[in-house]
């Protein structure tokens, strides 16, 4: 019963991106993920990629608030790694039979989600990234960085806060079309 | 005009969505919505796009807090991962401890600028060799010309007897306007041992001036437009601003570090200049010989000091006079019956336009000051 509500905790703290229950989750499991990878032909880079995004799928899922562990954190994480290593062993041909040195849980349904949540993501970026300066640092600082419009104008050298509020908007009517374009185009691929 | 709209709007949704918006505004904007499908479709739309940008900044900050916890926790040895090797470690190193090493070099650096100016005041010459004025030898191939001339002078001696001794302007720097009449300011290290001075606009007419008022001890000299062509302007855009600055305020300079004229932008980054000079300021600018006398705005576009000298030793110091002894000067000026009409203007017209607009309206009251 403690460790279930120390696990509890820890998926809090982890869905508020707190860095000692980052730190905590990432101590327990990370070396079990990595014998896991190297053992089947993998790199410890490719432990800490596949690790990392592990974490990204827990954080996802602890955010979501409808997550219910109904197992160990450690049993979570390492049967997505496992589904992550194997989805990527066989994109570049290496299959291997895993043999595995833990409990598994069905985790099929939250990595591909994840999956597709990535592609998203990396659409994003990509279209922030293709926007140019100032555009980028201008919709980051606002958007990202969650500074207000006067600190903004300041720092940018705009003479106003009206002025850095226009030029803003027009950043953001220009990211918008991008990102829609390349979100229709990435749909209608699949 | 369609863009305009379009910004309002896009700025009506996001109040919306933020939940910004009055009650009655609130109100209305949601009976827009109801009777209008195009503006309900850019709600959906945009509070759509928000929160994917929101998710996206979320996820970027958490995957930096897994490298930062991933290489903590190598460096410790708290997992199996490979430490870091060579040049990574040294820029994970650098980089963790480099709070601690700006700390550390920032006291000593106190400590030496402390220990360098007790031993500056104690030592009985000041070396003014440290500080580089900033006006510009325009003796380029002085000798060559000089020749050159001579023997031109030789031959046309011989078509015509009574030939003007040209004049060779040697000393350049930059001046400024301070009322439409043609008073301009500028350094008094430009002009001090001028005979003739003759101003340039940055359209390249030219004009002749005389020194009217030379304050050696503030380096800040007056000189008047004295040319039947000179066009008297009915008011310049800028003002000249009688208290001091700010830090950190944002400043910008136009000179003629050459035969063009160049703007320059930084900051006020100290309110004294050279040693605890509390007649100047430093700031923070590209500063090139020739740049001496040039104004130095902040961003409402006014005059807040003349641009004088950069130290030697270090690099992007510049210094400049601070504008109110441009009031202190025409102050003693106007003892003289002559010069009692003379009046400036502390308030700019442009303090609402954007840096290009403001230099471009400036740009025609500074010139480019040359003497012999």
């Amino acid at each position: 019963m403690k460790q279930e509500n120390n696990e509890r905790a820890l998926l809090q703290g982890l869905a508020r991106n707190d860095r000692k229950a980052v730190e905590t989750i990432y101590k327990q499991n990370y070396n079990m993920v990595q014998s896991l990878v190297i053992n089947n032909n993998g790199s410890s880079d490719d432990a800490k990629d596949v690790f990392q995004e592990a974490m990204i799928v827990l954080y996802e899922k602890a955010r979501s608030g409808t997550f219910e562990l109904n197992c160990q954190v450690k049993t979570y994480v390492y049967s997505v790694c496992r589904r992550l290593w194997l989805k990527r062993l066989q994109q570049t041909n290496r299959f291997t039979e895993v043999g595995d040195i833990e409990a598994v849980v069905s985790v099929e349904d939250d990595v591909d989600e994840h999956t597709k949540r990535n592609v998203e993501f990396e659409m994003m970026d990509k279209a922030i990234g293709g926007l140019g300066e100032p555009c980028k640092s201008l919709l980051e600082a606002y958007y990202l960085q969650k500074k207000n419009m006067q600190e903004i104008a300041l720092s940018f050298g705009y003479t106003n806060a009206e002025n850095a509020k226009n030029q803003k908007y027009k950043c953001l009517v220009r990211l918008k079309k991008i990102f829609f374009t390349h979100y229709k185009n990435g749909n209608s691929d699949e | 005009m369609n863009d305009k709209n379009d910004i309002m709007m896009l700025d009506a949704v996001e109040r919306y969505i933020r939940g910004e918006m009055n009650p009655d505004e609130r109100l209305y904007f949601e009976n827009l919505r109801k009777t209008n499908p195009e503006i309900d479709q850019l709600v959906v739309e945009h509070t759509l796009f928000l929160q994917q940008v929101n998710r996206f900044g979320e996820w970027q900050k958490f995957r930096s807090t897994l490298n930062e916890v991933h290489t903590d926790l190598a460096e410790q040895g708290k997992i199996n991962s490979d430490r870091l090797k060579g040049k990574a470690r040294v820029v994970y190193l650098w980089n963790k401890y480099k709070r601690v090493t700006a700390i550390a070099a920032s006291i000593a650096g106190i400590t030496a600028l402390t220990i360098s100016s007790l031993v500056w005041s104690i030592s009985p010459k000041p070396s003014t060799a440290e500080l580089e004025m900033l006006k510009r030898k325009v003796i380029v191939q002085e000798a060559k010309t000089n020749i050159m001339q001579k023997d031109l002078n030789d031959v046309k001696h011989d078509v015509n007897n009574k030939m003007d001794v040209p004049v060779i302007y040697k000393i350049g720097g930059t001046g400024f306007l301070i009322d439409g009449k043609g008073m301009m300011i500028t350094n008094a290290h430009v002009v001090k041992d001028s005979r003739n001075i003759r101003v340039f606009n940055s359209k390249g007419d030219q004009f002749n001036a005389f020194v009217v008022k030379l304050d050696m001890v503030r380096d800040v000299a007056i000189i008047k437009i004295d040319d039947d062509h000179f066009k008297p302007f009915s008011s310049l855009p800028y003002g000249i601003r009688k208290t001091s600055s700010d830090i950190a305020e944002p400043v910008f300079t136009l000179g003629f570090p050459r035969d063009e004229i160049v703007y320059g932008e930084g900051y006020l980054s100290a309110r004294t200049g050279f040693n605890g000079d509390t007649l100047s300021c430093q700031i923070a600018v590209p500063a090139n010989p020739g740049n001496s006398g040039g104004p130095v705005f902040n961003h409402s576009g006014e005059v807040i000091g003349i641009l004088s000298a950069k130290e030697t030793e270090a690099e992007g110091a510049v210094f400049a006079i601070q504008s109110k002894y441009i009031f202190k000067a025409l102050d003693e000026l106007k003892k003289n019956k002559l010069y009692e009409n003379v009046k400036i203007s502390s308030k700019s017209t442009i303090n609402t336009l954007d840096k290009v607009q403001q230099v471009k309206k400036i740009q025609d009251y500074v010139f480019m000051v040359k003497g012999d």
